[in-house]
């Protein structure tokens, strides 16, 4: 029997088993075993998360690849790395340990103004970052085989992962609302290829999954999220800054599998203890926001 | 007739529109009381630790189980194999221990392993467009397992009595003759 590896069919599946769930950011074996256990579907393997890195500034670039070894090892679960936008030897690298997953990440520092990675030339996975429609589908364009709303990382606020979420909600439903010539004036706008909008119309979203994340830090966000129309979470700062990150993870689990239930939802808020302490958006400058960092 | 689909994390709005497309009834289960209006339970791909922790967490444990063993028509696929098998190989986690099968998780490897194949079932005609995602194998299947697909590394579709467990996602294709399969097994029990 021929077996066929990396085809576009395999790297959006994987993301579609993901659906549900959160994948939740570590940065020790210790972590990454505690998010297994509190039911992550995966997790993405960080030098230091997003709020350590807004904090400590410098250059941000990918982890070593001895650290995301061992976790790769220490979990059954897939294991998810970033990268910086465009630079596609961190991709190789991650690739050739046998990584499930790559982030091209907002969240680091670009390694390219102007080019984001060719994905098609991968045979794992990637995911990227989006503010609304236009960007997500440029990423699809260019391979990504699941988006994620950008938000703003390392804030624990949840007002801009409301903002992307909504925008790319409300530019599908006005989609699937056009006629066949306001397609290509809309494809033009957004600057997506006319294809992948056409395609938004008539599955009524998008063609691959799309998780909302940047600032998640409670049960209540996660099932925000999930009402809103997101597949699923990330949560980057938001559990392992928390005062008992056992249990905020477990809850937020919770809440995304039962985000139309305000009853348990309810139930799993209680006593989850001190939460991340997170930032105004309003008090940070244009240079210290990550979502900025590429189109 | 109507087909659940275990809704707590994964791949469940491909196994209800796969279902729908056939014209079956289906609709996504994640709490007991759902359990009450369906004749047979689709446990979808997904991630088998996630789904385990939700299981024993909301009690649905017990429920499943008791349906499963009275002879509720059942159909696992990839985490739901894992979640149905007795034995697990390598991992300390949650089953509902009602399949007699040897589960290997990640019997293939990572994602760079994952592979579409076309695959020979039993009681189908021409070859099957499988596709595998971090997929698990069965192996030390007991007597009254049948496997109805294998591959080099072990036996990715197997039925005992009224559960059948596939390593592969058919849900992910066009091609619903798995799905038939089940449905056809559902329409024979009823009567």
């Amino acid at each position: 029997m021929v077996r066929i590896f990396g085809s576009t069919q395999l790297k959006r599946g994987l993301a579609q088993m993901l659906k549900g769930g959160v994948i939740m950011d570590v940065t020790s074996v210790e972590q990454a075993k505690i998010a297994e256990a509190a039911g992550a579907v995966a997790v993405m393997a960080l030098e230091k998360i997003p709020a350590d890195i807004r904090a400590q500034g410098g250059v941000a670039r990918m982890a070593d690849p001895a650290l995301v070894k061992q976790i790769m090892n220490a979990v059954s679960i897939p294991v998810m790395a970033k990268v910086r936008i465009g630079h596609f030897v961190e991709a190789q690298i991650l690739e050739a340990i046998g990584i499930d997953f790559v982030d091209e990440s907002e969240v680091l520092t670009p390694a390219d103004e102007t080019h984001h990675i060719d994905k098609w030339n991968f045979k794992i996975p990637f995911v990227c970052g989006a503010r609304n429609l236009g960007e997500a589908l440029r990423r699809i364009s260019e391979g990504a085989a699941m988006i994620r709303t950008k938000g703003e990382p390392g804030t624990g606020n949840i007002v801009e992962a409301v903002r992307h979420i909504r925008l790319v909600m409300d530019e599908i439903r006005k989609i699937q609302n056009m006629s066949e010539e306001e397609l290509y004036v809309e494809a033009k706008e957004i600057g997506a290829p006319i294809e992948l909008v056409r395609e938004v119309k008539q599955l009524g979203r998008l063609p691959v999954v799309n998780f909302a994340a940047g600032g998640i830090a409670t049960p209540a966000d996660a099932a925000l999220m999930m009402q809103l129309g997101a597949d699923g979470v990330f949560v980057g700062s938001g559990i392992f800054k928390s005062s008992n990150p056992r249990k905020r993870a477990e809850a937020i689990v919770a809440a995304t599998t039962y985000f139309d239930d305000p009853k348990i939802l309810a139930k799993v808020s209680e006593d989850l203890g001190e939460e991340m302490k997170g930032l105004d958006i309003r008090d940070l400058t244009e240079k210290d926001l990550m979502q900025v960092r590429s189109e | 007739m109507k087909i659940g689909v275990l809704a707590l994390q994964g791949a469940v709005s491909e196994h209800v529109s796969m279902l729908k497309t056939l014209g079956v009834d289906a609709i996504p289960v994640k709490s007991k009381k759902d359990f009450d209006n369906i004749n047979g339970l689709i446990i979808p791909g997904g991630e088998s630790t996630t789904m385990g922790r939700i299981i024993t967490k909301f009690n649905l444990d017990e429920v499943l189980k008791e349906k499963i063993e009275n002879g509720f028509p059942v159909y696992g696929t990839c985490a739901g194999m894992i979640l149905l098998a007795k034995r697990i190989e390598n991992y300390e986690q949650f089953s509902l221990d009602v399949l007699d099968i040897t589960v290997v998780r990640n019997a293939f490897g990572r994602q760079t392993d994952s592979m579409e194949i076309d695959l020979d079932v039993k009681g189908l005609d021409t070859p099957f467009h499988a596709i595998f995602i971090r997929a698990p194998v069965a192996k030390d299947l007991g007597k009254d397992v049948f496997s109805l697909a294998e591959v080099e590394e072990g036996s990715v579709f197997v039925r005992q009595n009224n559960i059948f467990a596939s390593a592969f996602h058919p849900e992910l294709g066009k091609d619903p003759r798995i799905h038939k399969i089940f449905i056809e097994y559902i329409n024979k029990s009823k009567i």
